[in-house]
């Protein structure tokens, strides 16, 4: 409560019990009190002496705060969520978006190879309408190259490529890592592609996951290229149990209907 | 400064340990500048605790950006072994000792050059080394 002090001291000559309540105040230090000062020049101003001016400015607050989340969110409703696909090279990234891009414009996104670091920008897709039991959401879909903590071009020498070619290709695929470390910031949610038939304990895939998290970015673990032998998507569950796992295969479009009902089911956390 | 004539050309290598006190008061500018001196040494280093997922991330671009740069170097192995699991209690308990201590000192992490150290394997329990010839 604030209160000129000036008028409390005249009133309190005139009440018994006044005074004795700012004596009780002052000696038993229980309450702070603020002497406010030069009330005599312009009590008009002063906000204690308008305590309904500030409930009034409070209520005027509320209203617009409800109203801005209210507009934003359906402001939100109507622009692209920004799907970003993260993970090591190799694990089928572009499969997947070539998938999702086939099954709902009829195009793909961009070009699948054997050899790792194939995607060495980041390659986008705008508006990408994506229906799951009659719902349909808009998305923008952003493929990025594989995240890694070596590159060396002697390993793309094993696919038969010209030395000149590996070298270029890993210096390309160098500047494609720190693009897409530098694209982590701009995602609304993120599917994360693994291999299932590779150890998910790799240290990038907990680095990826470890600053979603720390960014507050909705994720969902996709396992995939489940066709193969020696696919383990239980070992991908036990590496994640703090996250939803889908298994799939992008290449061969396997389990696609439940990877879309968890798309729609995190676009919801966004 | 550590020399980096001899990167790439593996005729031993050494292990160093950074204890956390070393790193605990230097920013993430100068946490990664210090691992990065010492992996380019042809160290492989073990520290106590874990980087931030922040500093891994820049840790790893810096770490592509010096591949373009700098001459025999391929990049770094990297892992961690955190004690961080258990049921919901246990985590806890281990979170309010991290806040405690500044970071998680029951963590390892292992950084290695990618010329000396192939692969390190690693399951939640334990980490493999495998080196190159």
């Amino acid at each position: 409560m604030k209160y000129p002090l000036t008028d409390y001291l005249k009133s309190s000559g005139k009440n018994q019990n006044d005074r004795g309540i700012i004596t009780c105040l002052v000696e038993f230090k229980k309450y702070k009190i603020k002497p406010i000062n030069k009330v005599d020049i312009s009590l008009k101003t002063q906000n204690f002496n308008k305590p309904s001016t500030q409930r009034h400015n409070m209520v005027i607050k509320i209203f617009k705060n409800f109203f801005k989340k209210i507009f934003n969110s359906m402001f939100r409703e109507k622009k692209n969520i920004k799907l970003g696909f993260y993970g090591p090279p190799n694990s089928g990234k572009t499969s997947l978006a070539n998938r999702i891009c086939k099954d709902f414009t009829g195009e793909e996104m961009g070009t699948v190879s054997k050899i790792p670091h194939e995607t060495r920008n980041v390659q986008f897709k705008e508006k990408v309408d994506i229906t799951y039991k009659e719902k349909t959401l808009t998305f923008k879909m952003i493929d990025t190259p594989g995240i890694a903590t070596k590159i060396d071009y002697e390993d793309f020498l094993k696919f038969r490529m010209k030395k000149k070619d590996a070298k270029a290709r890993a210096k390309e695929a160098t500047q494609g890592v720190i693009e897409s470390i530098k694209w982590l910031d701009d995602m609304d949610v993120v599917v994360i592609v693994l291999d299932a038939t590779e150890n998910p304990y790799n240290q990038v895939n907990i680095t990826i996951i470890g600053n979603l998290v720390a960014r507050k970015i909705p994720v969902l673990i996709v396992a995939n290229k489940i066709d193969l032998r020696k696919a383990n998507i239980k070992k991908i569950e036990s590496a994640f149990p703090e996250y939803d796992v889908v298994g799939i295969s992008a290449r061969y479009g396997k389990n696609m209907e439940e990877f879309y009902e968890s798309i729609f089911k995190l676009a919801k956390k966004v | 400064m550590v020399s980096r004539k001899n990167l790439g050309k593996i005729r031993g290598f050494s292990l160093q340990f950074l204890p956390f006190n070393e790193i605990r008061n230097l920013d993430s500018s100068e946490r990664i500048k210090k691992i990065l001196d010492i992996i380019l040494g042809n160290n492989i280093l073990i520290i106590q605790g874990k980087l931030e997922p922040e500093e891994e991330t820049r840790l790893i671009g810096d770490t592509m950006a010096m591949i373009r740069h700098v001459k025999n170097f391929r990049g770094i192995e990297l892992a961690v072994i955190s004690g961080n699991r258990g049921n919901i209690f246990q985590k806890a308990r281990q979170n309010i000792a991290n806040a405690i201590s500044g970071g998680d000192l029951g963590a390892i992490t292992i950084i290695g050059p990618a010329t000396i150290v192939k692969e390190i394997k690693k399951n939640p329990r334990k980490i493999e080394l495998l080196l190159n010839k």
